[in-house]
């Protein structure tokens, strides 16, 4: 099928099987392998993009419902010298260790602080309970969630 | 201290590529013309495998070639070994069952590969794998580890299922200690096996190419030269010079990636028949049946004392699990990471432990973070709370009234290990004042009065991390000495590229060892690099488990980097037409003793690569060092976890309030990121402790194979921590450094369910202590 879709600012026409998931057309297709795959239950949270401006997660997104969306993925949101606030909070905050978590888990992170009034330690806890980090115990990534949700 | 030497928190470099998305982890990596693989994997537990017919799969557009266990024994690929030999206490050796990487005749357990499928694209090597057909002939499985030994004999070599029967300890000292004793304590402990679930699933790409006839691996590997060594010394894929093993960014492994699995020698190997490259990456599903799994001991423990509280001996039965096959490092971790690690931080005299491991037909068992040390830590860690309990002591006072006291060192236990340092009472006094120990009385009555029950619980754990003296680690069995390599080459311009057998894969090696380089040389931060991670840059090393990264990998390469300073004095020397005795060495600078004449690092290395009338018998040109540094003892991280939960008493539900961790991990590096592997770690320990189990039914299915049914610790399901340090130098090492990495795990474990079994009132309370077991145990009492 064919699928219109614009990913970091850039448009794409793409011919894709029906059965294509998100994920695959960004990291297979379009070579944006910042965005990972961590799991087949759509529990850990490592594939999370932005899809007309919320996260989503890209395993459970087949292409064909991202046709006409306009897409970001982490390699959209900042420049090495251009961080975006989430971005520079984690590598302060040490919130990362392997980095595998870390694309989703910042993705998911700015649609948090995004769509929250009132963002205080319990609620980045329950708002990042769809990402799975194996390494940091979560307690460098909360504060990075506190701290850019005043930079932002 | 600088910004950037030893002590600061830098900020780690590796960093930027991570969250910008541009780090490269093996699945991101694709080759020219790459073929994908699938394996097919037993759908039972044990099963006798009659004809497989791949005629439909072949004829599946795409697919090109089916491969059985048969093909890999065809062409004389060899088993899968295990890398440490444990005797029983009769002097035998240890069973180990032949382990084919692809099963030929019968599959032991659900998940095991019996053969793969590789094709144009993935979805014709799926398609392919679905069109296989196989006779199974199913076969009465093991799977519970305590009753293992009376099941079905699993291998002909193997009577009682078992692998060995190993003891330490004097056996008729211990007998006699709980003969005199006036009290003691018993517990029957299970330590629940763990899924390692790194968030990055293995992956491996297999390369050859034929002009050369060489052989390329891409893998997520914790140490790449271990697996290029089993891959050439055993399983016979390839010689040793013609593999080149990359393990590039790597997305976590807490033991997990240490091991050598059949994937990535079946990929490596196809690449070489098909003489293309092959791919494989593992869905999550395959990393529950096929990464090898963590702890799974039974035991019972008893503890001995004096009515004082004074510890007189501790007896120690365990049953370990092996699962179906001996996995890479499996026999040691029971044994001589476990046994020898009993004596925890006291000076009990007498100490026996006897270790049966067993077969099951269930995922191999090995090493995850901790092995074995969390497993003993928890043993005598809960039967120290308890009897503090059963004596109506004060659970610190009963500590502090065994601890081994900081003049006592070097301590030598009655398990086999030397102590050479530490101060126990320094951590739980540090970590008391953190918790505010003296207002938990009135913390716990306030709690009472909102309908919860508040609990508190320590942890006083020792570790030996370091791996390893090779000569006492080769007495003992292993099959590979312990060390560790480093190069420091130094660049024309005077930069420095430092290359180290260690693999960093989280542990923000990158920053740390250039923090070290830097101060040692005295060279700016930004001018030393860090690479690792690729058989065909550096020399044969070990790679990263055990906590061994800074102890040993950071000893070779502050090894390496006074190599450095020496031959740079001897190039000084020659400039100045004196001798390298007269040349000092600090901060960067060389400078001749009572005289203004100096050459600065920069100035150094020119000389070395542009050498002027060097006396070449004398001085060679170049600067470039290597060392291999061999630690001379392990090191003993140790430390004090506590933890206060709260039950709610109506619905079992249950919340960590405070966790404080203090550590003792020697000098530190870098804080910042001692501090993350800490936070880690203790997520990992209170997820065994109140979360995590992987499961068998009596079939042999695993019932816990996914996130679904696996519970993994979420961010909601875990408190902020704090952590401190307190610091006693190792006394071995040149660092002073101990290592960090599994502290967290080894500690949280028994500080939660003591925690727990405190709130609860209850002796007993099996892990993990989901709101439902709370709430039975509530319910019963
Ligand atoms: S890959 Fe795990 S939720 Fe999408
Ligand atoms: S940093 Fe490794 S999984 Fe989160």
């Amino acid at each position: 099928m064919e699928v219109t879709l614009t990913v970091n600012g850039t448009a794409h026409a793409l011919d894709v099987p029906d059965n294509m998931l998100l994920v695959e057309v960004l990291r297979e297709r379009l070579r944006l392998t910042g965005t990972h795959v961590g799991c087949d239950t759509s529990q850990c949270g490592a594939c999370v993009v932005h899809m007309d401006g919320r996260a989503v997660k890209s395993c459970t997104v087949l292409a064909g419902q991202a046709d006409g969306a306009d897409v970001t993925t982490i390699e959209g949101i900042g420049a090495p010298d251009d961080l975006h606030p989430m971005q520079a909070a984690f590598r302060e905050c040490h919130a990362l260790q392997c980095g595998f978590c870390t694309p989703g888990m910042i993705m998911a992170a700015i649609d948090l602080v995004n769509t929250s009034e009132q963002l205080d330690e319990q609620a980045v806890r329950e708002g990042l309970e769809g990402n799975l980090c194996r390494c940091t115990g979560y307690h460098n990534i909360v504060r990075a969630v506190l701290a850019a949700r005043d930079a932002m | 201290m600088s910004e950037t030497g030893i002590g600061a928190s830098v900020k780690r470099r590796e960093d930027l590529r991570f969250i910008t998305g541009a780090g490269r982890y093996t699945d991101d990596i694709d080759q020219p013309g790459q073929a994908y693989a699938v394996f097919l994997r037993s759908p039972h537990a044990r099963a006798a495998i009659g004809s497989i017919d791949a005629s439909a799969a072949l004829q599946v557009p795409g697919v090109l070639a089916v491969y059985t266990g048969q093909d890999l024994a065809a062409d004389g690929i060899g088993d899968l070994p295990c890398g440490w030999m444990v005797k029983s206490k009769d002097g035998s050796d240890m069973i180990q069952p032949p382990h084919p990487p692809i099963a030929v005749e019968r599959v032991n357990y659900v998940g095991e590969p019996y053969g793969l499928v590789v094709a144009e694209t993935l979805q014709a090597a799926r398609d392919g794998a679905e069109a296989v057909a196989v006779d199974f002939d199913a076969l009465p499985a093991v799977v519970d580890p305590a009753s293992a030994m009376q099941g079905d004999q699993l291998y002909a070599q193997a009577p009682n299922n078992r692998c060995y029967d190993w003891e330490l300890g004097d056996q008729a000292a211990t007998d006699a200690a709980f003969a005199r004793a006036d009290h003691v304590t018993s517990l029957d402990i299970v330590n629940n096996r763990l899924i390692p679930n790194a968030m990055e699933p293995r992956a491996a790409t297999g390369c050859f190419d034929a002009a050369s006839g060489d052989y390329t691996l891409y893998t997520t590997s914790q140490n790449p030269h271990l697996a290029r060594l089993v891959m050439a010394a055993f399983v016979q894929v390839a010689p040793e010079s013609k593999l080149r093993v990359v393990s590039p960014d790597v997305g976590g492994g807490f033991g997990s990636k240490i091991f050598v699995y059949a994937e990535e020698t079946a990929v490596t190997w196809a690449a070489g028949k098909l003489r293309r490259p092959v791919k494989w990456r593992a869905e999550r599903a395959e990393s529950f049946l096929a990464d090898a799994h963590g702890r799974d001991h039974v035991t019972k423990a008893e503890l001995a004392l004096a009515a004082d509280g004074e510890m007189l001996g501790l007896r120690v039965s365990t049953i370990a699990n092996m699962g179906a096959y001996l996995s890479t490092f499996a026999s040691s971790v029971p044994t001589y990471l476990y046994g020898t690690l009993l004596a925890g931080q006291y000076k009990t005299p007498a100490v026996y432990v006897g270790v049966q491991a067993v077969f099951t037909n269930t995922s191999p068992v090995d090493a995850y973070r901790g092995a074995g040390r969390p497993e003993a830590t928890y043993v005598v860690e809960r039967l120290v709370e308890t009897a503090a309990r059963e004596l109506k002591m004060d659970p610190t006072a009963l500590r502090r009234r065994n601890f081994i006291q900081p003049a006592d060192f070097p301590y030598e236990t009655p398990v086999a290990l030397v102590y050479d340092t530490g101060d126990y009472e320094a951590s739980l006094n540090r970590a008391l004042e953190h918790v505010d120990y003296a207002g938990f009385a009135a913390r716990r009555d306030a709690a009472q009065a909102r309908g919860k029950r508040r609990g508190i619980g320590f942890s006083c754990y020792i570790e030996a991390c370091g791996l390893a003296p090779s000569q006492v680690a080769l007495s003992l069995g292993a099959g590979v000495g312990l060390f560790e390599s480093a190069e420091v080459r130094v660049n024309v311009t005077g930069s420095v590229t430092v290359i180290t057998g260690a693999h960093s894969h989280g542990q923000g090696h990158e920053t740390t060892f250039a923090q070290i380089v830097s101060e040692r040389l005295g060279i700016p931060f930004d001018s030393v690099e860090v690479a690792h991670g690729d058989t065909s840059r550096g020399d044969y090393g070990l790679g990263t488990y055990g906590s061994r990264s800074l102890a040993v990998g950071g000893s070779a390469i502050v090894k390496a980097s006074d190599k450095i300073i020496a031959k740079g004095k001897k190039i000084v020397a020659h400039a100045f037409e004196t001798t390298d005795e007269q040349i000092d060495f600090t901060e960067g600078v060389f400078a001749e003793r009572d005289s203004n004449r100096s050459m600065t690092f920069g100035e150094v290395a020119f000389a070395a690569y542009v050498p002027a009338n060097f006396p070449l018998d004398e001085l060679e040109p170049g600067l470039s060092e290597k060392a291999f540094y061999d630690p001379g003892n392990f090191t003993y991280p140790a430390g004090a976890h506590v933890c206060e939960v709260e039950v709610d008493a109506e619905t079992g539900v249950l919340e960590i309030v405070k966790f404080v961790a203090v550590d003792d991990f020697g000098h530190v590096i870098n804080p910042m990121i001692v501090a993350g592997q800490v936070h880690g770690g203790l997520c990992q320990g209170i997820g065994q402790a109140l979360c995590e189990h992987g499961v068998y039914d009596a079939s042999g299915q695993l019932v816990t194979g996914s996130f679904l049914d696996y519970c993994m610790p979420r961010a909601d399901d875990v408190p902020s921590f704090v952590v401190d340090t307190t610091v006693t130098p190792c006394t071995h090492n040149p660092l002073g450094v101990k290592g960090c990495g599994e502290a967290g795990a080894i500690g949280a474990t028994a500080a939660v369910m003591n925690a727990v079994t405190d709130a609860l009132g209850v002796k007993e309370l099996a892990m993990p202590a989901r709101s439902e077991v709370v709430w039975r145990a509530l319910s019963a009492a």
